[in-house]
């Protein structure tokens, strides 16, 4: 079945101040649609690969063909690298993480201040557009950053959370103040599903 | 300070619509900028400070080669663009460019095509390796002068270079871009110091 793009969880100005409404409206309409079109367009080549969802064809890219692998591991990551972003934000968030995943970051990072300068610093030196990431590697919560749209996915880890760092994911509200938006990010984060992404990597 | 900020070729709303005052404030101001900063913090106190930057650019690394790269793409990027630019090359350029791509306008074709799938951020390029004209793309701060071509021209095709004016519209941009601001004066002046 072709890949769809799934629909934004909340209105395009619910993360008003922190993420602006025009920046939500291209970047989920536009940027996001772009990717789910491209990731057909290139499947189309291959049609049993429409068989495989997304997590299964970014977890081994060397199942995908060589005519397509970059044009899946480009638009399949942008189309799985959003649709994570957009569920790990959301309104009426923000906040601190609890139970087991609380506890894991502290273990993991000492505490969740720590968590939040790391994530933060992994965000501000990905040269060029990326993500960073907060991913369970084995029993480890471990920060990381990928370029592009690469995803730890296909390297074997599970992300949990995740910051876009690509310059249109904050250009329009914040120009070149990257750290401001890396920022301003926390106060939309949804600890809730970022927990529920926990339970189930390490279920 | 070492290395400085070049003054801009032209003033900040010169190249307005197809390249707005804002952007050119931020592009200018704000990212080459921090690129220049960036390097003088990064060679301050080392050998390289005193040495050019071509010479640091085809020996570093990481981060000093990331910022260097930057202040030599930008400025000459600046260069690439004026108010009242775009039309044709004329002279040797206009032939080579006829021999190497079979015309002007599958040139420009290549030069757009280039820009509009470089995927991420980074620069597309007009490019002289040895000789022979080429179009090339190259990712984040990455430029010819690594592979031992010559740069002819250049489009910058990080989001912040036309994400203000343009969006996500990336093509928009390059049309644009090469439509009305390349400055083949300063294309056919590159192509006169590369050697055979």
């Amino acid at each position: 079945m072709a890949h769809r793009l799934p629909e934004l969880p909340y209105a395009h100005n619910a993360l008003e101040p922190s993420i602006d409404t025009q920046t939500m409206k291209i970047h989920h309409g536009k940027h996001h649609q772009a990717y789910v079109n491209n990731l057909n367009k290139a499947l189309e080549k291959h049609a049993e690969l429409f068989d495989k969802s997304i997590e299964e064809l970014m977890s081994d890219l060397n199942l995908v063909p060589e005519d397509i692998r970059m044009a899946v591991r480009n638009n399949g990551g942008g189309h799985l690298n959003h649709t994570l972003f957009w569920t790990v934000i959301g309104p009426d968030a923000g906040g601190a993480p609890t139970g087991d995943l609380a506890a894991a970051i502290d273990r993991d990072f000492g505490s969740f201040e720590n968590l939040k300068e790391k994530m933060a610093a992994a965000g501000a030196t990905r040269f060029g557009s990326g993500w960073a990431w907060l991913s369970v590697d084995g029993d480890k919560l471990v920060v990381e950053s990928s370029p592009n749209q690469d995803s730890p996915l296909s390297e074997g880890r599970t992300p949990i959370f995740t910051i876009d760092v690509w310059e249109h994911a904050y250009y329009l509200k914040y120009q070149n103040r990257r750290p401001d938006y890396l920022s301003a990010i926390w106060n939309v984060v949804n600890w809730k599903q970022v927990a529920a992404n926990f339970a189930k990597a390490t279920a | 300070m070492p290395f400085e900020l070049p003054s801009l070729p032209y003033s900040l709303d010169a190249l307005a619509p197809t390249i707005s005052k804002e952007t050119l404030e931020f592009h200018y101001g704000k990212h080459h900028n921090a690129y220049v900063t960036n390097l003088n913090k990064l060679t301050e106190g080392k050998p390289e400070a005193g040495k050019p930057l071509e010479e640091i650019i085809v020996t570093a690394e990481g981060g000093l080669f990331n910022n260097a790269a930057q202040v030599w793409n930008h400025t000459f990027y600046w260069n690439c663009l004026k108010p009242g630019g775009g039309g044709a090359p004329s002279g040797t350029l206009a032939e080579a460019i006829n021999r190497d791509f079979g015309s002007f306008d599958k040139c420009k074709e290549e030069l757009a095509a280039a820009g509009a799938t470089q995927f991420g951020s980074g620069w597309a390029w007009l490019v002289s390796d040895n000789g022979k004209l080429k179009v090339t793309k190259t990712a984040n701060a990455d430029l010819p002068l690594k592979y031992n071509q010559t740069a002819l021209l250049t489009v910058d095709v990080w989001e912040h270079a036309y994400y203000i004016d343009y969006r996500n519209a990336r093509p928009n941009y390059l049309a644009a871009v090469i439509d009305k601001l390349l400055n083949w004066d300063f294309a056919a002046e590159n192509f006169t110091k590369v050697s055979y």
